[in-house]
């Protein structure tokens, strides 16, 4: 039995009310080995949120397969954790509450999953506000939250969409060295969704590049920074020679993709 | 024919509302009056520093205008004192009284002409007395001359015809005539105004004398506040037509809580149903459509042919009128779901009962309260409309009975009392929402 996640020969068209259809996704195939850390950057529309949807099981791709650990992904499950943007946490309940889901859902015993709940606001610095409802709490600190709660279940892997994009640039960085830090103590395999050029390449061991119509690969890197970024000030780490390089290489590619949208649906217009 | 016939509708509609143009350019001349008044109070009190006193722009930032309590007071208070103006009410001192009907006695005098133009003078004198105590006529001189010195006592309010001639050596069968009252002259068909109130001569030659009614309202119009007061105290001790408040508004409250929970008990799951699947959706939508915007009022006479008029008849409207609601309350609630909440629930390993009980049911309580709100509200006005067309107690009752003895105060009282209720009402609910969903409009 093989670990890790096969993401194999995934593709995914959306049939359309008028008649028509987009390729979302073309035969994208990837190999995660348990534990790594990849990140994900791509004009928006070219199916990044797709993709994650299908490793997480939310939806039955049109052709390929997603593999994790041997066995074929059929459904969500909590082997697949997932961290939304915002607004994914249950308002009705505590932050104790919220991060205690998942131990609940499988009918853990209370003491048992209080010592989780407990451990897990340690590391995100949430102790404090454990009897406090989520609507009480700031947009990073239900980011922190949302992270417990994924990780109170031990999922095998984290899948991420955009987990940080709502929050301003300070918090932002803190979550960054969070995410960083979580990944090096459970050894979590991860996949995370950013916009930001930056925040994926700090938070990619790997970082994926994808293109639109059809949704595919464009580009893999294999990067230091992450390894690099750990207990380490991210801000040092920006500025790592290679890493202006890479973002500007990364920034530019992105930045042709744009253009040539742009031109296609130009065209499309006149 | 039937435009024409409304377009008349509509003409004298906007002539009537004419006539209270005035009064109301008044009433809005008195808020004015109050504003300024007030403004200046305020400026003469410590000014406040808070964040919206210290606001340069005002108009039309929404979130200045809150609630100015100083004025809310006012209000109420201003109703009070008009209503107790215009009632002659104990509890106010008589000079905030707007003046009122003419009580006691008074005299005008009429001049008589006979054939042949020879005239008399005679003194009229008029009691004015109130509802339910006559009084004994006193004795009068007669005086000289032809005409003759004539007594009348008059209810406050009514008008009565003095036949003036019954004492006089002439009558109007010998061509005796009135010329003038008070010395002003007068013709058939013409009023003069007197000190007792308003004298015309009919067209028979009668003298029809209405006592001044000065601007006060007739306590069979509009009772004076203490008057419904007291009628609260005495029927909520003694009862009306033997059922004491108490059981009329036990009734109408039991009918509107049990019609609610019934109500409620059937459309929430309902609309769970209609939420969750789309095949239930389809097949009650054109039902819940249909039946929302029918007044529950309109059903009342087809509840009345199936269910006759007992508890049973009004229970089923109110259950109708609270079902429709809250089963569009709970659909809303269970498709306003997010869809990043449910995802969530799956990947942490929720089962579908679990997704049930622990997110859906929670997610739709907010909007489930919202629609109890609203029905609680349309039941109640449901119930006092259905007491109103035919029930043996209940608040409603009380009033269509007590208006068929014209005790204007009892009606008023029922009405203040409905009113409060239907606030109390919502207020409650507001309470348990705040308590019970404190996380609405949080998500
Ligand atoms: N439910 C859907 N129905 C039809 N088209 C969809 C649907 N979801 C996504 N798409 C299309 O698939 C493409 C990829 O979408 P998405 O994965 O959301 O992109 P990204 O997350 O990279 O911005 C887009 O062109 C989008 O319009
Ligand atoms: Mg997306």
């Amino acid at each position: 039995m093989s670990s890790g996640l096969q993401i194999d020969n995934i593709s995914m068209r959306f049939d359309l009310p008028n008649g028509g259809s987009v390729q979302a996704l073309k035969d994208v195939s990837l190999d995660l080995k348990a534990g790594e850390l990849m990140s994900v950057l791509g004009p928006s529309g070219c199916g990044k949120t797709t993709l994650l949807n299908i490793v997480a099981g939310f939806l039955a791709p049109t052709g390929g397969k997603i593999v994790l650990n041997g066995h074929d992904v059929q459904g969500p499950d909590a082997e697949r954790g997932m961290v939304f943007q915002q607004g994914a946490l249950f308002e009705w309940m505590s932050v104790r509450d919220n991060v205690r889901f998942g131990p609940d859902m499988k009918g853990m015993a209370k003491s048992e999953s209080s010592q989780i709940v407990d451990h897990l606001l340690d590391v995100v610095g949430l102790q404090d506000f454990k009897e406090k409802m989520v609507y009480e709490l700031s947009g990073g600190m239900q980011q922190r939250v949302a992270l417990a709660r994924c990780l109170a279940n031990e999922p095998d892997v984290i899948l991420m969409d955009e987990p940080l994009g709502a929050l301003d640039a300070l918090t932002r960085e803190k979550m960054q060295s969070l995410v960083l830090k979580l990944w090096k103590e459970t050894g979590k395999t991860i996949i995370l969704i950013t916009h930001s050029v930056e925040e994926a390449l700090l938070l990619g061991e790997r970082l994926l590049v994808m293109a639109p119509r059809p949704g595919r690969i464009h580009k893999e890197y294999r990067l230091p920074f992450a390894d690099l970024g750990v207990g380490q000030d991210l801000r040092e780490v920006k500025k790592h020679p290679e890493f202006g390089e890479r973002r500007e290489e990364i920034l530019g590619m992105i930045w042709d993709m744009e253009e040539e949208i742009m031109g296609r649906s130009e065209g499309a217009d006149a | 024919m039937i435009i024409q016939d409304l377009l008349s509708e509509v003409a004298a509609v906007f002539t009537s509302l004419a006539t209270a143009v005035p009064a109301l350019a008044l009433y809005v001349g008195i808020i004015l009056l109050f504003f300024v008044v007030w403004s200046f109070v305020r400026r003469m009190l410590t000014p406040k520093s808070d964040y919206t006193s210290l606001k340069t722009v005002t108009f039309g930032d929404e979130s200045t205008v809150v609630s100015n309590t100083a004025a809310s007071i006012i209000s109420v208070v201003f109703i009070f004192a008009l209503w107790g103006a215009f009632t002659g009410s104990k509890l106010m001192p008589g000079f905030l009284h707007v003046p009122g009907p003419f009580v006691g006695e008074g005299e005008f005098t009429y001049t008589l002409e006979a054939e042949d133009g020879s005239q008399d003078e005679a003194t009229v004198t008029v009691l004015v007395h109130e509802a339910g105590s006559a009084p004994d006529l006193p004795e009068i001189e007669e005086g000289d001359g032809a005409a003759k010195n004539d007594v009348i006592a008059v209810q406050s309010y009514r008008s009565k015809l003095l036949l003036w001639d019954g004492n006089d050596e002439i009558t109007r069968e010998e061509g005796a005539k009135i010329v003038a009252i008070d010395g002003g002259p007068i013709g058939r068909g013409v009023a003069a105004s007197t000190a007792v109130g308003r004298v015309a001569l009919t067209d028979k030659g009668t003298l029809n004398i209405q006592p001044d009614t000065g601007m006060q309202m007739e306590s069979i119009w509009l009772p004076s506040p203490e008057s419904v007061w007291e009628k609260l105290v005495t029927i909520s001790r003694d009862g009306y037509q033997n059922v004491t408040l108490a059981e009329h508004l036990s009734y109408s409250l039991f009918r509107v809580i049990v019609g609610f929970l019934l109500g409620a008990a059937v459309g929430i799951p309902l609309g769970y149903a209609m939420g969750l699947s789309d095949w239930f959706r389809g097949w009650f939508d054109p039902i819940v459509e249909f039946m929302r915007p029918v007044p529950p009022l309109a059903l009342i006479p087809l509840v009345i042919i199936w269910a006759g008029i007992g508890e049973q008849g009004k229970i089923i409207l109110l259950f109708l009128a609270a079902l429709w609601i809250m089963a569009i309350g709970a659909r809303s609630g269970v498709s306003g779901v997010k869809i990043s909440k449910i995802h969530a629930a799956y990947s942490l390993g929720a089962s579908k009962t679990q997704i049930m009980r622990h997110v859906i049911i929670p997610n739709s309580l907010p909007e489930i309260f919202t629609a109890a709100r609203v029905a609680m509200g349309v039941c109640w006005g449901t119930v006092v409309a259905a007491e109103l067309v035919a029930a043996e107690k209940g608040i409603g009752k009380m009033i269509v009975a007590a208006s068929k003895f014209q005790d204007t105060d009892i009606v008023i009282m029922g009405i203040v009392l409905i009113g409060i209720i239907g606030f109390g009402i919502d207020v409650l609910m507001r309470m348990m929402e705040k308590t019970l969903v404190p996380w609405k409009g949080k998500g």
